[in-house]
């Protein structure tokens, strides 16, 4: 059967690793290629980079960030952040990614989820939501958070993955950083509607979370940032948690 | 020297950077010609099995492919490189394969799909390539049912099905993982296919 994921998620701004609380304060973190190097050593099942770069002249920067990085890392390498178009994620694939993560971009072009699993195949196509918890219910947002739609968050998954979308990565931004634990409420309701793996994202503090996640939803992965920059866990010790509870997880 | 064919959308800058890191010497096949002289030879894949076996017969890379295999030496298809190996996918229907395996490629009908993650490879029989239950990195939509048993080398399983995982005949090989993304094991995956 397949195993339950452990992704940490390398935020890049400028070439460099950054963490923020909810998008914000962004602090320092280190160099991705080492970074990189060192998640895969200790037991991570894949990467996620996240370019968080405000300005399009720093993409050659990334282009030649993800071709350093892939010709030192041996598990898969999803990025996202500021793909606008085909071509963008075209050149990020030939960089040695092996996902392209889509938000802002296709909550403004949904025809381009098509394109791209056209071309690529679906198993490349990522569709990145940004939710909201909101009074009335989890929307999606766009351009990291700052604007909120109507659109409700299960129908944009399942919509997404009708159009090509073969992962869904849905990160809870209440929960972003706040080390509180998995939103496993909307995570939970999204990996039931859709057949694709769900990547759950926003939350994570502490072993108890991954445990909680992995056995109350059926979510297929899960996504970290603080707790391996912080060195308060890493992969392998986060999965020996995970398999003494019962979870099947790679060794 | 090990060929490794670039069909235009495959990951074939992923499995040179895993040749280059187990020191393996390799040289991109772009053309018939580029084939002429490799000792083995790597079929990477990702991507559609209609437009990939399009691209091999338009660019004359079939023709150059089955005469490799003719001579019995060492091939490794991966993942969509080892769907090509047979004789057709309900991807592309009409669009025929290397037909080097009998079978036909199927949609998926497990859940969830894409079969994407880390899934245990399980021997059914030995084989050069692996020795013993190992996980690999899986992503696909598609899997090969294989027409002769003895083809099967190793699977995984995935719900109630069995997914071919190895499939095997003399010098031919295929994996429908990614040994390029799977880590010390994919890489050790590598080096005994550089070896046999």
């Amino acid at each position: 059967m397949l195993t339950r994921r452990i992704i940490p998620c390398l935020d890049i701004r400028d070439g460099r690793v950054v963490k923020g609380v909810g998008f914000a304060n962004l602090r320092d973190i280190g160099d991705p290629v080492d970074l990189a190097r060192r998640y895969a050593g200790d037991g991570a099942d894949e990467l996620c980079f996240l370019d968080v770069t405000a300005s399009v002249q720093a993409r050659p920067l990334l282009y030649d960030l993800i071709r350093r990085v892939s010709k030192v890392l041996f598990i898969p390498l999803t990025v996202g952040g500021g793909v606008r178009s085909a071509e963008d994620a075209r050149q990020l694939l030939r960089c040695g990614a092996d996902k392209i993560a889509l938000n802002t971009a296709a909550v403004k072009e949904p025809a381009l989820l098509t394109t791209l699993a056209d071309e690529f195949g679906r198993q490349c196509v990522v569709l990145s939501i940004d939710t909201l918890r909101t009074n009335d219910g989890y929307r999606v947002t766009t351009h990291g958070g700052r604007t909120v739609l109507e659109r409700e968050c299960v129908a944009w998954a399942v919509e997404g993955v009708e159009r090509g979308a073969g992962e869904i990565l849905l990160n809870v931004i209440n929960s972003d950083g706040a080390r509180s634990g998995y939103d496993l409420d909307i995570t939970g309701r999204v990996a039931a509607r859709v057949d694709v793996p769900v990547i759950a994202s926003g939350g994570a503090g502490s072993p108890e979370h991954f445990v909680r996640l992995f056995r109350e939803t059926s979510a297929s992965a899960a996504l970290a940032a603080s707790i391996f920059h912080d060195g308060a866990a890493e992969a392998r010790s986060l999965k020996a948690v995970l398999a003494a509870q019962g979870v099947e997880v790679r060794s | 020297m090990i060929g490794v064919i670039d069909y235009g959308a495959g990951n074939m800058q992923s499995v040179v950077n895993a040749l280059e890191h187990i020191g393996a010497p390799h040289r991109v096949c772009r053309a018939p010609h580029d084939v002429q002289g490799v000792e083995r030879l790597i079929l990477p894949g990702v991507g559609h099995f209609g437009p990939a076996a399009s691209h091999l017969e338009r660019t004359g890379l079939r023709g150059a492919i089955l005469d490799f295999a003719a001579c019995a030496r060492p091939m490794l298809g991966i993942c969509l490189g080892l769907q090509l190996l047979f004789e057709s996918s309900e991807e592309s229907p009409g669009t025929p394969g290397l037909g080097l395996l009998p079978g036909a490629v199927v949609r998926l009908r497990t859940r969830p799909c894409p079969h994407m993650g880390w899934n245990r490879v399980r021997p059914l029989r030995p084989c050069a390539l692996l020795r013993e239950p190992t996980d690999f990195y899986f992503a696909h939509s598609f899997m090969a049912l294989i027409r002769e048993a003895e083809d099967l080398a190793a699977v995984a399983q995935q719900e109630d099905w069995e997914i071919a995982a190895v499939v095997q005949r003399g010098a031919l090989h295929g994996v429908q993982f990614h040994p390029e993304k799977s880590s010390d094991a994919g890489l050790a995956l590598l080096r005994s296919f550089a070896a046999c």
